[in-house]
This record gives structure tokens, C-alpha cells and sequence, in this order.
């Protein structure tokens, strides 16, 4: 378990691609430079959506953390 | 004791299952065993299909309305006012003028709303085809454009007709090749994602098109201001498009009383994805747009999607187990141009495979859309 604390957490469980990717940068939109957003999606290409944004956005991917039925993506404003 | 059944919202999801329930529970409406009654905001429908063609001349926004109590069946009541408040536990809604309602069911298909005021400068610098003052707007500009940039930017998703962005920039593209002028315009098409559309399968199909065709896109764009002085659109990740037209996808977002009724975020109701039912209430439904599915906000999904409420709604009224689910189906006709266009039909299992681009599924587009008002009558 990562001992990140998030500034907000998004529940994507159970959205379709993209929704997890689009919910992430919503929550990106309405917080400061420096929190740290927690997103919760069971969509396996989250993998590979959520780090490619974050290379491309330049906001940091902190961790994944992987939990029984899904990950956790903490993500840094940059 | 009568059982009541309100449908909030007279769009495609809201005509079509009053006048399903209409057919479907006539003998009990007859005997007075039932109340349907159907709320909207004003006396007309919008059909909004139609301003896709607004900016190009070829449709006007009057042959996007009709009268409500000429689309809805008579056995159905029909009530002009706003809801103002809905609360799920005394099953009452409130409403800006008259007097509050009782229900015993109630199916919330209130539609999508446009919030371009989340963007900074992108209501002052950009139009849209997304509303009947957009469309005009926009056409405005539009008809008398003969050279420069146009960026049509996707902002907001989800949005109603996924397939729209891609249609309004291969019209464009064909429409001013066809009069000569397409070397003097630059076309650029803007997606918060890394590829042109939400569904692979379909992005996968655009692609080679939007290449072919000399569209340059720019995707992870998720546009994060607009200066409208300035003529640029700069994006979160840190690109800065110049415009002569920006055409948006504004962000959308569902009606506020939805969240004030703890029903879901942004206007969306959290529902059972089958069964299209509240996760939040008891006895409530929502349908089209508004229920969170994942699925496209499309006129055909709020067609099939009322189709399973009326058959639900039925089974409830009668004491009878609901078994009707929605798998997903969705159909979708996609202009590549201004003669020519594909068809896809997909659900939560089957994905979209896109049909090879026709004059035929062009007009068979246009047909529909001329007879769409069959469908908002429960004919069709």
C-alpha cells in the first residue's frame, strides 16, 4: 500500500474506456498545482491511458497501486 | 388506487416512452388505474440531429421542433413547467410554477446541457453546432468563410452524438472541396484522448480518412483556455492552436437537480446499466442522456432504452416481475461527406465495425432524420 494521501479520489470502477482517462482530467481541471488526485478504475486500459497522459499533460504519475479487483492511479498537478 | 408514472423531460427518451406506455398500458389508462403524465420545460421537442446541417445552409433550426401535444398521445397529461425539485423519498417533485406532484414511478430524461463557461474565453471565441443558437451562429460565419484555419476542438466528453465531430469535419472538408476552395482552408480536429474517438474500433476507422483527406489532428488536446483577441486555443497539455473558426464540442453536463437529488454527479444518474433502474431510489429510472451507461448520448439509445422502461414500467404497474434489460444497442449513421455516409450498430458485447462509406446510408440518414418524428410519435 502506497502512503500517498490524495487530495481527492475519483471512483471510475465499472466506466468504459475512456470514461476513467476523461474523469481523471476533470478532476486534473479543478485542483491546484501540487494536490494529488487518486483515480480507481477497474478498465484494464488505464494501464496504459492514465501514463501516457500523464508523459503527455507533464502532470506526474506518483504510483499504481494494484488492488484485487483494481488499480489505483495517483497522479500529481503539476 | 391509480398508480402514477411521470416522465421528466420531453425529448426523444421522454416522447417515445410516453407514447409506449400510452399503447402498452391502454386498458389500464382507460379504466383510470393509471396516470402517465409527461413534464417539459416548454410546449415543443427539439430534435437535434438537424443543426449538424444548420451551419451549412441546409436545414433550418424550425424543422428541428414540433409541438409536444402534437407528437404525445392524448392519454398521456401534459405538463408545461420546470421541475424545480425532486425528492426520492416522499416521491414528490416540486416545480417552478405550479403545485407540486406526487409519483409512484418517475423516469428522469432530462437531457444534456452546455457549459462552454467551464473553458475560460470559449463562449466569447468559439461557436458550436450543439444548440439552435450555435448552428445559426455558426453558419453565420461559416457560409461566408473562404480561407484560413477552422479547429473544430472536442472539450467536453461525454457529448451528445459521439460521431458528430467526425462528420462536421469530413463535411467540411468535402464541402469546401467541392466548391473549389479546400486549398485555402487548413482543417484541424482536436481530442482529449489519444486517438480521434472514444470507441477504438471507430477511431480506428476515422484515422486513415482524416490523413487521407489532409485533416491534421491533434490528440491528448484538452482545451484549457480559449483568447478570443488572440484567435488561439491552448490546450492542458501545453499546445496552442491559432483559429479563423473554432468550431467546440462544448463540455456538457446533465440538469443540477439531479445531483441536488443525490442521484448522481453532474447531472448523470448513477443506474443499474441493465435494467436502467436508480441506484440511489426506489422506483426511479432514467433514460437517454441522463442515465450514466457508458454508452453514446444518442437519439437511438434513448429510443431503445425507453422501449425497456415502457415494458418495466408495465410489468411494475401490473405486480408482475420486470425481466426487460437493455443490452446496449445503439445505431449510428456517420457522414463522411456531404453526399456520403457509414452506419454502425453496436452493444455492450458486439463492437462497432463501420460500413463502407454510400451515397445510400447518406440519404438513408436524411430519410430518417425527415422521419424521426414517426419514432417521437411511437410509430416508428
Amino acid at each position: 500500500m502506497t502512503e500517498i494521501e490524495p487530495d481527492e479520489t475519483v471512483d471510475s470502477r465499472g466506466a468504459a474506456c475512456p470514461g476513467p482517462l476523461m474523469d481523471l482530467i476533470g478532476a486534473i481541471r479543478g485542483v491546484d498545482s501540487g494536490a494529488v488526485i487518486r483515480l480507481l478504475s477497474d478498465n484494464e486500459q488505464s494501464h496504459t491511458d492514465v501514463p501516457e497522459w500523464a508523459e503527455e499533460s507533464g502532470n506526474e504519475l506518483l504510483a499504481v497501486e494494484e488492488r484485487d479487483d483494481h488499480a489505483a492511479f495517483y497522479v500529481e498537478k503539476a | 388506487m391509480t398508480e402514477r408514472i411521470v416522465i421528466v423531460g420531453g425529448g426523444t427518451g421522454g416522447s417515445v416512452l410516453a407514447n409506449d406506455l400510452a399503447d402498452r398500458l391502454e386498458p389500464e389508462l382507460d379504466a383510470g388505474d393509471v396516470e402517465v403524465t409527461l413534464v417539459n420545460d416548454g410546449p415543443e421537442q427539439v430534435y437535434k440531429p438537424v443543426w449538424l446541417y444548420v451551419p451549412f445552409g441546409q436545414r433550418e433550426p424550425a424543422d428541428g421542433r414540433r409541438r409536444l401535444d402534437e407528437l404525445v398521445d392524448d392519454a398521456v397529461d401534459l405538463r408545461i413547467d420546470r421541475v424545480s425539485d425532486v425528492d426520492t423519498d416522499a416521491k414528490r417533485l416540486r416545480f417552478d410554477d405550479g403545485p407540486s406532484m406526487e409519483y409512484d414511478y418517475l423516469v428522469l430524461a432530462t437531457g444534456s446541457t452546455l457549459e462552454p463557461e467551464r473553458i475560460p474565453g470559449l463562449a466569447e471565441g468559439g461557436h458550436d453546432y450543439y444548440s439552435e443558437s450555435g448552428a445559426t451562429e455558426l453558419r453565420d460565419e461559416l457560409l461566408s468563410f473562404t480561407e484560413g484555419e477552422i479547429v473544430l476542438s472536442v472539450v467536453g466528453t461525454p457529448h451528445m452524438c459521439p460521431a458528430a465531430p467526425l462528420e462536421f469535419v469530413f463535411m467540411i472538408d468535402d464541402w469546401f472541396r467541392k466548391r473549389g476552395l479546400r486549398e485555402d482552408v487548413e482543417v484541424t480536429y482536436t481530442y482529449p484522448i489519444q486517438r480521434v474517438h472514444g470507441n477504438p474500433h471507430i477511431a480506428e476507422w476515422a484515422r486513415p480518412i482524416m490523413d487521407e483527406r489532409g485533416i491534421d489532428v491533434e490528440t491528448f488536446f484538452n482545451a484549457e483556455s480559449v483568447d478570443p483577441d488572440a484567435g488561439t486555443i491552448t490546450s492542458m497539455e501545453g499546445t496552442e492552436l491559432g483559429y479563423d473558426l473554432l468550431v467546440s464540442i462544448p463540455p456538457h453536463a446533465g440538469v443540477d437537480l439531479i445531483e441536488e437529488a443525490g442521484l448522481g454527479d453532474d447531472g448523470w444518474v448513477d443506474v443499474n446499466k441493465h435494467t436502467l433502474e436508480a441506484e440511489a431510489a426506489d422506483d426511479v429510472y432514467a433514460l437517454g442522456d441522463t442515465a450514466a451507461t457508458g454508452v453514446p448520448n444518442a437519439g437511438s439509445v434513448a429510443h431503445y432504452q425507453a422501449g425497456v422502461v415502457g415494458e418495466r414500467l408495465a410489468s411494475d404497474v401490473r405486480g408482475r416481475p420486470a425481466t426487460a434489460t437493455y443490452d446496449g444497442k445503439t445505431l449510428c449513421f456517420i457522414e463522411t461527406g456531404m453526399d456520403a455516409a457509414s452506419f454502425v450498430e453496436f452493444d455492450y458485447e458486439n463492437p462497432p465495425s463501420p460500413a463502407p462509406p454510400s451515397q445510400k446510408l447518406h440519404w438513408s440518414k436524411l430519410a430518417y432524420n425527415e422521419s424521426y418524428w414517426l419514432t417521437a410519435r411511437g410509430l416508428l
